[in-house]
């Protein structure tokens, strides 16, 4: 009898540590998820909100925009990015306007630029600052007023803002 | 004055895109840094930039402090008829600045 306190006792330590090894288990398979996933995840909601201000109310469809960035980045203070959104860039059927933000910049606006036919095709590069890796989403308006969206997660191993550059 | 770099190629062919790439020094200083002393560094950002084609506007930017120092802005323009192209910078504390590049076609 007086064994037995103690044997329920360490029968529930005994079962917690299992029940505890079977989160970190499940937390160890969701981390080994997470960064395919990451894409599917919702944005944040400053990231969102900034994105909103910009298209309205429309809802962009995902495709036609591309973001040429290295994935793995030495230097967030001057990081090479080119846009470029399929289009034939004619009167009838034009990107007229490309807007890239980001997530975990001190603010989420990068770049916005206006374009049109005289341009004769939709591609701008510009060069920016990363303060962390993080997500960069591109957005096109086209001239019939439809949105189109990329999105990219790049490393940054030597952030933006920490010294001097 | 501050520094321009502007590439337009010498002889563009008549309505087929070429690439116009412009570069100013300015240090786009975002207001987030603070000086050897502590001190926070003020605000100093390009806020737009647009080039016109004999007046008229073909390309405009608006930027941002996730730009980097120096801003450049590349992009392609096709034109029929050569001219005259400006490009422009604008900034905070009344910054602006135009320059301009003669364009020329080749049939």
């Amino acid at each position: 009898m007086a064994g037995q306190p103690a044997m329920n006792g360490h029968r529930a330590e005994r079962r917690s540590l299992v029940a505890g090894l079977g989160v970190g288990l499940a937390a160890a398979g969701l981390m080994l998820h997470a960064r395919p996933l990451r894409a599917d995840e919702p944005l944040a909601e400053d990231l969102r909100a900034a994105i909103r201000r910009w298209s309205g109310e429309g809802l962009p469809r995902t495709g036609r925009v591309h973001i040429d960035i290295s994935p793995l980045i030495e230097n967030g203070n001057s990081v090479p990015v080119t846009l470029k959104v399929d289009s034939p860039m004619t009167e009838a059927d034009h990107v007229r306007e490309i807007a890239l933000f980001n997530e975990r910049n001190p603010q989420r606006d990068v770049v916005r630029v206006l374009l049109g036919p005289d341009n004769g095709r939709a591609e701008v590069s510009t060069r920016i600052r990363l303060a962390t890796s993080q997500r960069l989403v591109a957005l096109a308006r086209m001239g019939d007023g439809s949105l189109w969206q990329q999105q990219v997660e790049v490393v940054v191993t030597l952030a933006a803002c920490v010294e001097g550059g | 004055m501050a520094r321009t770099l502007i590439h337009v190629p010498a002889a563009p062919r008549r309505g087929v895109p070429f690439e116009v790439r412009a570069t100013i020094a300015h240090p786009m200083e975002t207001g987030y840094r603070t000086d050897d002393s502590g001190r926070a560094v003020p605000r100093d950002i390009l806020t737009h930039f647009e080039c016109r084609l004999d007046g008229r506007r073909v390309f405009a930017a608006e930027l941002h402090p996730a730009v980097a120092a120096h801003p450049m802005v590349a992009f392609f323009l096709r034109a029929e008829v050569g001219g005259t192209l400006s490009f422009t910078w604008e900034g905070d504390h009344g910054f602006r600045q135009t320059e301009t590049v003669p364009l020329t076609l080749s049939p």
